[in-house]
């Protein structure tokens, strides 16, 4: 091949970056509404409200995401729906993100301090104004690093849709790959944008948790 | 080792934390087989000046001697010269995930290289000496803070340390259990070790030490035999005295 | 909805299935066990008095940390082989699964080493201990202690991430379900059924896990404090 690395590849390089920011978009939002509906399940009075959840919780983080895509991706065409990779890949990560999110907000509900709670009962509100007026204001403080945190994995884990077909940064480095067989070059390209996109967000997740002198909590994943 | 020349000694030691000067000029002498106890008041810089003896904290100025090295010397092996001193802390840092017997014998078999049994041997040994014989299985946290204590003392002893230091060891400690902790230094002098402590106990001072080493503002402010505290001759001392501290 | 499931076509290949398990058991165990010594190597270098170590370290962490693993993969797979150092899709798998959760495990036992108290350090320092015998007796298992369920959760990640390697054809699970599911046509029963094989392996590892703490701690054996 006589064609070399040049700016065209890298633009479309970028543009694929483009998407993995968009379908990360998709999967932080999307699981951030599921998972909190999450989090109130699994502190929720009913037991087997609370038990439901929590095996929906063990089945998401049991499984990998890679197979949550190709379940997605399968189902939504059994289902006789629009199989667009975008759709697919967005429904895997929002499933994925909402079982991780939810136990990380339900962890942050639960530290805020019993006391609180109690207060709050005590000044006669209803149980959702204690909780959305009084308990929630307080866990996202908590909660806030650990997110962030998690949203690193989440921009991580899209390069999983490309497997699907769904044209994001990794995917785009795999087409330029295919034209230019240069590996090294491509790949490594590839891996620095990633970082430039993670490591930020890696830095503020570590200040938001020096600042709000949490126990350290060590972000764990792949 | 001549017999007169002392096997602590500090020159003039000098020592700031940032701007803080905590030791100015500290100067005494501890001789073999002699009870020193250092008392003063919080931040008087006693327990600075004690952990500088075993190079817990390094000097600005002046030169400290144990066992006749010097402790800034280039050629120092620090290693060898901690074998020499055993060191009690008032949080006793035992070892959570070792039993008391593992406490006690972990350096014996990795420092002094003694076999399983020998190191065996000695911690029975010193446990006994400490009335802990029967608790060796436990684990610390099993255990009250006095008992914690005496094995942490035990755990120095087991070294055979030329030199030991106690660093206010009774003042994490309930009052009925401070009792059983002081016994066992008080039979640990009479045994003849050369003993450095720093101490809120007056009364413990005054019965058991050979010198009192009154420090206040980072100075030895006054030192002498028990008699000073009966007789306190600064009013830094007449106060602190009669504070009944 | 028209579709009829069917499931016997794919469990007919259960044989293939427990092959890939196996591959992917023995990749998560090798890799967990080198990526442990990995990774609180390099936690003690990040800890260390040697500068140029503590950088090489920290660049490696946050390196690892914050790209994907398949892009990982792909560097040292395709990477390598393009420039004159090819080698086999599973040993590459391994290699680069036990770099990437060295990475993760440095950090973990890092805040396991921060966790001892200084206390102890003073003390054994102070009984004549040596720097590695310190790490070796006195900090590394109340470390391993303080952070087990960080680690055992890390290591179960690392088991669901050998799906990746499946991108370069190493054949493990995943690579079985996506043979399979082209000979079949029944691509959801298919992943189905591999989810349902992962979710066993998560649920043995942690209870392996589980009774290897028992093991390893017999103060938390003895006193029975659930971990």
């Amino acid at each position: 091949m006589n064609n070399e690395f040049n700016a065209n590849h890298l633009i479309y390089l970028l543009h694929g970056a483009a998407w993995t920011l968009g379908l990360s978009a998709v999967g932080f939002v999307g699981g951030s509404l599921l998972g909190f509906v999450v989090a109130l399940g699994r502190i929720a009075p009913s037991r087997w409200l609370r038990g439901g959840v929590m095996v929906y919780v063990q089945l998401v983080q049991g499984t990998p995401l890679l197979i949550l895509m190709f379940l997605a991706y399968f189902g939504l065409s059994i289902a006789g729906l629009d199989v667009s990779p975008l759709v697919a890949a967005g429904l895997a990560m929002t499933v994925y993100a909402s079982a991780y999110l939810g136990e990380i907000w339900r962890g942050s509900l639960q530290s805020v301090p019993r006391t609180q709670w109690e207060a709050a009962e005590c000044l006669s509100f209803s149980a959702s104004q204690r909780l959305f007026l009084i308990i929630v204001p307080q866990a996202l403080r908590i909660a806030t690093p650990p997110t962030v945190g998690f949203l690193v994995q989440i921009v991580k884990n899209t390069s999983l849709a490309s497997v699907v077909g769904f044209i994001e940064l990794a995917r785009a480095g795999q087409v330029i790959n295919n034209a230019l067989f240069e590996p090294f070059l491509v790949f490594s390209i590839m891996a620095v944008l990633y970082f430039a996109l993670c490591y930020p967000l890696s830095l503020w997740a570590h200040a938001l948790e020096t600042r709000l002198q949490v126990g350290r909590r060590v972000p764990l994943g792949t | 080792m001549t017999d007169n020349v002392p096997i602590v000694r500090l020159d003039r030691v000098q020592k700031s934390f940032g701007a803080a000067r905590v030791l100015d000029g500290v100067s005494f002498d501890v001789q073999r087989g002699e009870v020193v106890a250092i008392v003063g008041k919080s931040g008087s810089g006693k327990s600075t000046a004690l952990r500088c003896i075993d190079r817990l904290e390094t000097i600005d100025g002046g030169q400290i001697t144990v066992c006749g090295q010097s402790l800034d010397s280039p050629s120092l092996d620090l290693r060898r010269l901690r074998r020499e001193v055993g060191i009690v802390f008032q949080s006793y840092n035992l070892f959570p995930h070792l039993t008391v017997v593992q406490n006690v014998s972990l350096a014996l078999r990795k420092v002094r290289r003694k076999s399983a049994a020998e190191a065996a041997t000695i911690a029975q040994r010193v446990l006994q000496q400490v009335g802990m014989a029967d608790k060796a299985q436990a684990y610390p946290e099993q255990l009250s803070g006095g008992q914690q204590q005496r094995v942490a003392i035990a755990r120095s002893l087991a070294m055979e340390p030329q030199l030991m230091l106690f660093d206010e060891v009774t003042s994490a400690l309930d009052p009925e259990l401070t009792g059983e902790v002081l016994q066992v230094m008080e039979s640990l002098a009479r045994g003849g070790m050369t003993m450095i402590l720093v101490t809120h106990e007056m009364a413990f001072a005054a019965k058991v030490a050979n010198q009192i080493i009154f420090m206040h503002a980072g100075r030895v402010h006054e030192a002498g035999g028990p008699e000073i505290l009966a007789e306190p001759q600064t009013p830094e001392l007449r106060r602190f005295v009669g504070n009944g501290l | 909805m028209s579709y009829k499931f069917e499931f016997a076509s794919v469990l007919a290949f259960w044989p293939d299935f427990l092959h890939g398990t196996w591959l992917t058991v023995q990749l998560s165990f090798l890799a967990t066990l080198l990526g442990f010594v990995l990774g609180t190597l390099c936690a003690i270098g990040r800890r260390g008095h040697i500068a140029w170590l503590r950088r090489l370290c920290g660049f490696y962490v946050e390196v690892i940390r914050n790209t994907p693993l398949l892009v990982q993969i792909f560097l040292f797979y395709f990477g390598l082989a393009s420039v004159g150092l090819p080698m086999h899709a599973t040993v590459a798998a391994l290699v680069v699964l036990v770099i990437n959760v060295g990475a993760y495990t440095t950090e973990i036992m890092r805040a396991g080493f921060d966790s001892v108290h200084p206390g102890q350090l003073e003390a054994a320092e102070c009984l004549g201990l040596s720097r590695p015998q310190i790490y070796w007796n006195v900090v590394l298992q109340p470390a391993m202690e303080r952070v087990y369920p960080a680690l055992t959760s890390q290591f179960v990640l690392l088991m669901l991430a050998t799906s990746i390697t499946s991108q370069i054809s190493a054949e493990e699970l995943t690579a079985v379900a996506n043979r399979v599911q082209s000979m079949t046509f029944r691509a959801f029963e298919t992943y189905l059924v591999v989810a349902a094989f992962y979710l066993v392996l998560s649920f043995a590892m942690r209870l392996g896990f589980w009774l290897l703490g028992l093991v390893i701690f017999p103060r938390r054996r003895q006193l029975g404090t659930a971990l």
